[in-house]
């Protein structure tokens, strides 16, 4: 591994002077997970690595507010998932970070660092996005929010500036009944990398949220208004008609995981599943309720 | 705190309930300072990248890769490796039921599996089987003696409380 300079910062102002001092030759560490790989494979080669593992605003914990769950930046996708609320409220979201990595990822990776790698196959992006996320960033001049839906704009690129941290992503606490799904396919049971994932969250409204990951440069989130997905009464034909108008969005590319064409195909297949699920789970909140 | 790529730091790290002080450079991985410079070499090195778990130790209680960590970062923390596992002698369960199962082949994956399998039940002391499966997904077997590591893990549960 090249040799660097490692600075562990212990105030936000610290670290915030250290980005800004040191500019493009940074690189911001978090949970580690991806950035040590890098580091070590010479695909980053920082003059500095910003450790931000010993900044106390930014938190490692998950707080309730009136309106949403924040989500600190060191929050671990362990922890995520284990959060009683998180598991009752965002279980779409739950069960994503569920599938990143291994639980010796999940114990070091942070949710703010996996939506920052910016990856298409980020397998917590099209929950985030059908639950409409909120990123809240920090930089010296001052913090901006900025809507999840927003924040991707490539593989690796997002709309963060230099000198700008994640300081915690909120979670919109839901105003109506709705039903969520997560569903993502891989090559093999337990730890890889999504060929595609989708998330799906369907209101009692009967607007309809489908996003969907590694089809595209980045994660893309689609709508439907009319109520139809989410209408028991409503003609298979035309379900499938908007269905398919949703996902269309997608321009896969053919890698090592799969070729475009078995993308697509795997696309409509899910799409379908994680909405009737979705539709159920909205289903069964409303009996209970 | 600032490190530079010149000078070796020293770190503070209580492994296997010892408090060891040693010198690191900035980019030294923990994997290889337990093995190198601790001596600890039960913890296995593999892919490096975060996929096998041969690696895997507790860093404060939690089970993580230790190639995926700087040594740096971890200074002040508390580290079990697998040779802290077994207390003064006395196998730890896990150990005694994966030779009891026949769950050891050629054993480069064990260290790291049984570290997985002590945090599965320090966090679940009562897993299913496929929760196991979940729990020991971070660590690969290139004799794929998987289903003896699950009877192994059971077995284990059975013990507690």
């Amino acid at each position: 591994m090249n040799s660097f300079t490692y600075a562990r910062p212990e105030s936000l102002d610290e670290a915030l002077a250290l980005l800004a001092e040191y500019g493009p030759t940074a690189t911001i560490l978090a949970g580690g997970t991806d950035v040590v790989v890098r580091l070590r494979t010479g695909r980053v080669l920082p003059a500095i690595v910003i450790d931000l593992k010993r900044v106390p605003a930014l938190r490692a914990d998950i707080l309730e507010t009136d309106t949403c769950l924040r989500v600190g930046a060191r929050t671990v996708m362990a922890d995520l998932v284990a959060d009683a609320r998180v598991r009752s409220r965002f279980p779409a979201l739950a069960e994503a970070a569920h599938e990143v990595g291994s639980v010796q990822i999940r114990n070091r990776a942070t949710l703010a660092g996996n939506i920052c790698n910016a990856s298409p196959a980020a397998d917590t992006a099209p929950a985030l996005l059908v639950y409409g996320a909120v990123v809240n960033l920090v930089q010296a001049s001052g913090t901006r929010s900025v809507p999840i839906d927003r924040f991707f704009l490539g593989p690796g690129r997002t709309v963060m500036e230099r000198g700008e941290l994640v300081e915690s992503i909120d979670l919109p606490l839901a105003k109506e009944p709705q039903g969520a799904a997560f569903a993502r396919a891989t090559r093999r049971r337990g730890v890889d990398l999504a060929t595609v994932n989708v998330a799906c969250l369907v209101r009692a409204s009967g607007q309809t949220l489908l996003a969907y990951g590694a089809v595209a440069p980045q994660p893309v989130l689609v709508r439907d208004d009319t109520g139809k997905l989410a209408d028991a009464n409503c003609r298979e034909v035309d379900k499938i008609g908007i269905l398919e108008n949703l996902i269309s969005h997608a321009t896969p590319i053919s890698d090592v995981r799969a070729s475009d064409v078995y993308r697509r195909a795997l696309l409509r297949v899910m799409s379908r599943r994680v909405l009737d699920t979705a539709v159920a789970n909205l289903r069964s909140q409303e009996h209970a309720s | 705190m600032i490190a530079t790529p010149a000078e070796a730091v020293p770190i503070q790290l209580t492994v296997n309930g010892e408090l060891r002080s040693v010198k690191v450079l900035p980019h030294y991985i923990l994997l290889d300072v337990l093995r190198n410079q601790l001596g600890l070499t039960g913890t296995k090195e593999c892919c490096l990248q975060g996929e096998c778990g041969a690696c895997t130790v507790l860093l404060n209680g939690r089970a993580v890769d230790s190639c995926l960590v700087l040594a740096i970062e971890a200074d002040g923390g508390e580290i079990l490796t697998i040779e802290g596992l077994a207390d003064h002698g006395k196998l730890d369960a896990l150990q005694t039921m994966f030779l009891e199962k026949g769950a050891v082949q050629c054993g480069f994956c064990i260290p790291g599996m049984l570290l997985s399998a002590k945090y599965l039940l320090k966090t679940n002391p009562h897993p299913t089987r496929e929760e196991i499966q979940d729990g020991l997904a971070g660590n690969l077997c290139r004799c794929a003696g998987y289903y003896r590591f699950i009877e192994g893990v059971l077995a284990a549960a059975e013990a507690n409380p």
